[in-house]
């Protein structure tokens, strides 16, 4: 009962956020962005470095961040409170649990056990305790399944991998979504618009390992170009990067050709076609900056997506990522390691988002008054 | 959300555009493209039928579909017999589209399989249809900060990588249910709601303060009656693109799903995970992976071809 309080205590401060008027959520979002810098930094730099930074970000943010960035930010704290708060709900409410062993183990064994790792039985006690030492010692736990180690000792090697992944595959999806979409755009109805829109089409209708799959065969069987599977320099990251980015070009260069149609109909490129600008700075210059609106929408989604797609695709190709980490902690029950990967996760969709309304800011300045 | 659908962002500009007052859609006949007296809806028919790569994915549809659920009694198919001495026959007269590892015949069991994927796509569409048109209309309809609230749950959840979300559900059923539809069928109608909803909401902003509605409050309607007979019906062009564009996400997530091990038994992600596990440059049986894959794509992509064409049939103002 506990632990439904807390869920509805969550999403009643996530809601009632909505409720505070435009000033307050300017102060609770550069009060939000203090707080989690000086949590991420304090294991860092220290306590009274961080203390600085923290206080010097929140003053900086408050005073210069756009509205909607500092909105965003202020759902930041309860967000992260919320997902703890589910994902352990969840979790405990799964049948069986990290101890649960092929033999029975004693009641009085598990007990220990459970105190040993910070597991007790009951959800509201785990959280007490993960919240706890996430926030003062700045840690992840224990990983329960493998013997010895830490969460974070699991995850550091796995951060850069999948950071490396994603980044590559959503420069691909963007530089191929938006060259494609954007040519086809121009000239609706022409070969190329066929063409273009007919292999998007093509690569929404296939699951992303199919593709995977279809490429290793081709290029790493067949031709021996590159490897098929492992992490090991550049090579190795080509066929993950591509399979994983495909499916979201695919949607991006639908978004870019229609965005693209719809501007080129606009008065202010009539406006800029009579004034004798070249057709070439037209385009890129005037029509694209609105056509991209839609595309730079999708980007949180697509970023989202991309992590997600990279549980499958990690597994496909035998990369040593995050992904794995999730998967094979969700089946084990390994409570840390779920969590400690849904954090990550997480942050770096939020901080996308957070890039994404910047960038949305910047490039249509009417969202910043409405905000 | 979901396997990329390419319709989220269009929600704000939609809104935009029917904010831009328009003659309201689906009560005012256009005399200029319309006879007299045919309604939008038979004018939406009509255009859909000119659309030859729409009117060929529902004919491609519906075909599938009475191959899957007529064909294997029919035929009198059976997908889990095995037969050791045909271990990984390529296709044959009697097995057309050959064996699997047991020496099951792998039409019956794509066959089979289909029926697990449509009906696993169509339901859990259909209820994250459902609850996405009411939170949606809700929010919308009502606005403020109820509508804030709602949004901000919306944006917290969309926010999760949505497989994250799908896999913790999944869980709940482990012990009583694994392979079965239905825990994929709750994970996934709760992933799926969500771009639902905040298309509808969008449209209803949009409607919310036209002269019918005003019509209907003056003439003493209640909101609830207001909204679901008035509003919505007037947003159900968009409800029903979103809507069958859900279905192929769906598909696809399940095979995700099924790639990672925590699918449904016998569905069509199933036999494709299991075609590309088998796949190696020795001695592939490649028709494990090709046949499968095939019906899933052709599939996706009526389905597809099936959306943009009811996109540009009831939505004629979009690119």
């Amino acid at each position: 009962m506990t632990e439904i309080a807390l869920l509805i205590g969550a999403l009643v401060a996530i809601a009632g956020i909505a409720w505070l008027p435009l000033r307050a959520t300017r102060w609770l979002g550069a009060g939000g962005i203090g707080l989690v810098s000086l949590a991420a930094a304090r294991h860092a730099v220290g306590d009274a470095a961080a203390l600085a930074l923290g206080a010097t970000l929140a003053v900086l943010a408050g005073r210069f961040a756009p509205p909607r960035v500092l909105r965003r930010v202020a759902f930041l704290v309860p967000s992260f409170v919320l997902l703890v708060a589910v994902t352990t709900a969840l979790m405990y409410m799964a049948p069986g649990s990290p101890f649960t062993q092929e033999r029975a183990i004693a009641p009085s064994v598990e007990a220990a056990l459970r105190a040993r790792y910070g597991v007790p039985a009951s959800p509201l006690g785990f959280f007490r305790i993960y919240a706890e030492r996430l926030i003062v010692a700045g840690d992840l736990g224990p990983a329960l399944k493998v013997q010895g180690r830490s969460v974070g000792e699991l995850l550091a090697p796995a951060l850069p991998v999948s950071l490396a992944l994603g980044t590559s595959a959503l420069l691909l999806a963007v530089g191929l979504g938006v060259g494609l979409g954007v040519r086809a755009g121009l000239r609706p109805g022409s070969l190329s618009d066929h063409v273009s829109m007919g292999l998007a089409l093509l690569g929404l209708s296939l699951p992303s390992f199919v593709i995977g799959a279809a490429l290793a065969i081709v290029f790493a069987l067949r031709l021996g170009w590159l490897p098929v599977a492992g992490w090991s320099g550049v090579g190795s990251a080509v066929l993950p990067a591509v399979t994983l980015a495909l499916p979201y070009a695919a949607v991006i260069a639908r978004l870019a050709r229609s965005g693209t149609i719809e501007a080129m109909q606009q008065d202010f490129v009539r406006t800029a076609r009579a004034k004798g600008l070249p057709e070439r700075l037209v385009v890129w210059r005037h029509a694209v900056r609105t056509a991209l609106l839609p595309v730079v929408s999708y980007l949180g989604p697509a970023a989202a997506g991309i992590l997600t797609g990279s549980f499958v695709v990690e597994t496909l190709f035998g990369v040593p990522g995050m992904g794995q980490w999730f998967v094979k902690g969700a089946i084990n029950r390994d409570y840390p390691v779920v969590l400690g990967t849904a954090l990550f996760y997480f942050g770096l969709v939020t901080l996308f988002n957070l890039a994404v309304d910047l960038a949305y800011a910047w490039l249509d300045p009417r969202t910043e008054a409405e905000a | 959300m979901s396997q990329p659908t390419s319709h989220v962002p269009r929600s704000e500009r939609q809104a935009e555009r029917a904010a831009r007052a328009e003659p309201e859609r689906s009560r005012t006949s256009w005399p200029s493209e319309a006879r007299v007296g045919a309604g939008p809806w038979r004018r939406a028919v009509r255009r859909l039928a000119r659309n030859r790569a729409a009117l060929a994915g529902a004919l491609l549809l519906v075909a599938i579909a009475l191959a899957c659920f007529v064909l294997p009694g029919l035929l009198a198919l059976d997908p889990s017999r095995t037969a050791p001495e045909l271990h990984h026959q390529p296709p044959s007269a009697a097995h057309p589209l050959g064996t699997d590892a047991l020496g099951r015949d792998l039409l019956a069991r794509v066959l089979v399989g289909g029926r697990t994927s449509l009906l696993v796509g169509l339901a859990a569409a259909l209820a994250s249809a459902s609850i996405g048109v009411v939170w949606g209309g809700v929010a919308g309809y009502v606005g403020g900060a109820v509508d804030e609230a709602l949004m901000r749950i919306v944006d917290f959840l969309y926010g999760l990588p949505y497989m994250f979300l799908v896999i913790l559900v999944m869980l709940l059923f482990s012990d009583t249910a694994r392979g079965r539809a239905l825990p994929v069928f709750v994970a996934l109608g709760l992933v799926q709601w969500l771009g639902m909803a905040r298309i509808v909401r969008g449209e209803v902003l949009a409607l919310r303060g036209r002269d019918f509605v005003l019509a209907a409050r003056a003439l003493g309607a209640s909101d609830a009656r207001i909204l679901f007979r008035h509003v919505l019906p007037n947003c159900l062009g968009p409800i029903v693109v979103v809507a069958t564009l859900g279905v192929p996400s769906v598909i696809i997530l399940e095979s995700y799903l099924s790639f990672l091990g925590l699918g449904v038994e016998l569905s069509w992600g199933q036999l494709v995970a299991e075609g590309v596990a088998v796949v190696n440059p020795i001695a592939s049986p490649w028709w494990l992976l090709v046949f499968p894959s095939a019906f899933l794509a052709a599939t996706l992509l009526a389905l597809n071809f099936l959306g943009d064409g009811l996109r540009d049939a009831l939505d004629p103002r979009s690119g």
